[in-house]
């Protein structure tokens, strides 16, 4: 044993560990500015008018998100509405009809669509939805957040489903139930966590989004007016108060990222009990 | 038993039972059969025919292909990774490859219960044993389910043991409980034959002591295909008994098959009297 070379590389090791431990550190320590940052300039901006109260004038004191509060709420409900069960069924077919080769490219077209900028998906459905229906809609806004919630959630609900063991669905079909029988009745409810867990975590994504909405939903000042007219959304005003020069706007925007912070920091503790439930 | 050729152009030779309805239960003809993982040929030119109401052991050494062997039985085979078949199987004289025959319906009739206890973990005890029923439309009556339910968890010997907590997960239960209760469910759709894969294997001598008796008590009403790697077993339970073994080029052959109690005091052919005496394998 040379003696030399010992210490040499019990020095390395511990440069290694040491660098390693502030990389680990830095990227705490952004989160924890994040989050401190919005709670101490949102947290004393959020006050009970801000969850009652819509917008008011430049210039008017007052008023609150309440309207794209509610925005969110339809935006995101749309848009599980439409993404659900196209990536629910996706994701079953995935994990339990396609074969080896079709599998293979639809995962791979569907880790690409889950790669697009959100900024293109808003310009997409602008261009199929806002364009034919020549307005600016909730309805649009829905879609735009439905097509980057597809993918997460059909990828989430494959990988849950492949975790079922493959004894399940032999022992299913061999008490003679058909395929889709055997999937529906036995091997979802056994990956029924994960799918949750799936479709939660494409919640949180979606209800944080901006960039697909600004050419969908658009933004309004008058909450939810119907289906196919424009819609505000908490992200969105977030973004137009932020840019404002009024110190009452931007003090409504940091109380807005306070609350959507909060939300998927929520869905995110919810997903882990859930997760940890699994394995217990 | 009188046997009614029709249609002899076809090369597996389907047949019509004259005989009345009670006798036609769980005969099965294995013709030449052989069967493959993608390119690997597992087992090759099986022919054997197994009798009504009668315990039938596959025995062999490991990886000679008595589970391929069983899941063609019922068309488990066709579901496993580019599982392939050739020759044929008459249940009740028809050919269950046929291109007409639905596997579920054969799977229905020809039941199968596998090595390791397959619970559904996401049922309970009652409905584990009525799953096959509710699955597939069969039953829709309550009353009559909790009836077949009790029917089935006692000719599978497991009814005093949780007739208390028929409403807790079938996968709370011992193994070999669980095994019981995979019988039980297996009982429940009324196959006509039942196939069990190595259902010991991961048991306790004692659990499998009660699924041997188990399996004496269903002989009486089912058909019984055992696949086994324990001789005693099958000299203990079984009414005849089939010796399979792997040739030079890696498939599985049917060395011998007959009573059980000729193949193991009087083998006809060298290798099984090699394999009885525990001179390999």
């Amino acid at each position: 044993m040379c003696e030399h070379g010992y210490s040499r590389r019990r020095w390395s090791n511990r440069i290694v560990l040491i660098l390693s431990g502030i990389a680990a550190g830095l990227a705490i320590m952004v989160l924890v500015l994040v989050l401190g940052y919005a709670v101490v300039r949102g947290a004393s901006a959020l006050n009970l008018d801000f969850f009652t109260q819509g917008a008011r004038p430049v210039g008017v004191a007052g008023g609150g998100m309440r309207n794209e509060i509610i925005g969110t709420l339809v935006l995101v409900g749309l848009g599980s509405l439409f993404a659900l069960p196209v990536g629910l069924l996706a994701g079953i077919f995935l994990a339990e009809f396609a074969g080896a080769r079709t599998a293979t490219s639809v995962r791979f077209a569907a880790d690409i669509l889950a790669g697009v900028p959100s900024i293109v998906v808003g310009v997409f459905a602008y261009a199929i939805v806002v364009r034919p229906l020549l307005s600016y809609s909730a309805f649009a806004g829905g879609v735009a957040l439905a097509i980057i919630m597809i993918p997460i959630v059909a990828r989430t609900a494959e990988e849950s489903l492949r975790l079922v063991p493959n004894s399940m669905r032999e022992a299913a079909l061999a008490l003679g139930i058909t395929r889709w029988r055997a999937v529906l009745s036995v091997i979802v409810p056994g990956a029924l966590t994960g799918i949750l867990t799936g479709i939660m975590l494409a919640v949180a994504r979606i209800a944080g989004e901006t960039a697909p909405l600004l050419f969908t939903a658009l933004g309004s000042f008058w909450g939810f007016q119907g289906l196919f007219r424009p819609i505000g959304a908490l992200p969105l005003q977030i973004y137009n108060y932020a840019l404002s020069p009024y110190a009452d706007w931007q003090r409504q925007a940091w109380a807005g990222a306070f609350l959507l912070i909060m939300v998927v920091l929520v869905i995110s503790i919810l997903v882990r009990r859930i997760g940890s439930r699994r394995h217990a | 038993m009188v046997y009614n050729l029709v249609n002899s152009s076809m090369e597996c030779k389907p047949r019509e039972y004259v005989a009345g309805l009670e006798d036609r239960k769980g005969i099965l003809e294995v013709q030449n059969l052989s069967a493959w993982y993608g390119n690997t040929l597992a087992i090759k030119h099986i022919s054997m025919t197994i009798k009504s109401q009668t315990i039938t052991a596959i025995i062999g050494p490991s990886g000679c292909g008595k589970s391929t062997l069983i899941r063609c039985l019922n068309r488990m085979h066709e579901v496993s990774q580019r599982g392939r078949v050739e020759g044929c199987i008459l249940l009740d004289g028809k050919d269950i490859y046929a291109g007409d025959v639905d596997p579920v319906v054969i799977r229905r009739r020809i039941g199968m219960v596998f090595q390791k206890p397959t619970p559904f973990p996401t049922m309970s005890i009652s409905d584990n044993v009525s799953a096959g029923l509710r699955l597939t439309r069969l039953w829709s009556q309550r009353r009559e389910l909790e009836e077949v339910v009790e029917h089935s968890l006692r000719r599978a010997a497991l009814w005093d043991e949780v007739k208390d907590k028929l409403s807790e997960s079938g996968a709370s239960l011992s193994g070999g409980q669980q095994q019981r209760l995979c019988i039980a469910r297996a009982l429940a759709v009324e196959p006509e034959i039942i196939l069990l894969d190595e259902p010991c294997s991961a048991l306790d001598p004692m659990a499998t002591l009660k699924i041997e008796d188990l399996m004496r008590n269903l002989a009486e009403n089912y058909t019984i295909i055992i696949v086994t790697h324990n001789m005693q077993q099958a000299a203990r339970v079984s009414d005849m008994a089939a010796f399979l073994m792997i040739e030079e080029d890696r498939a599985g052959v049917l060395v011998e098959y007959g009573p059980t109690s000729d193949l193991f005091t009087n083998p006809k052919d060298r290798r099984t009297e090699d394999y009885i005496t525990g001179r390999f394998g």
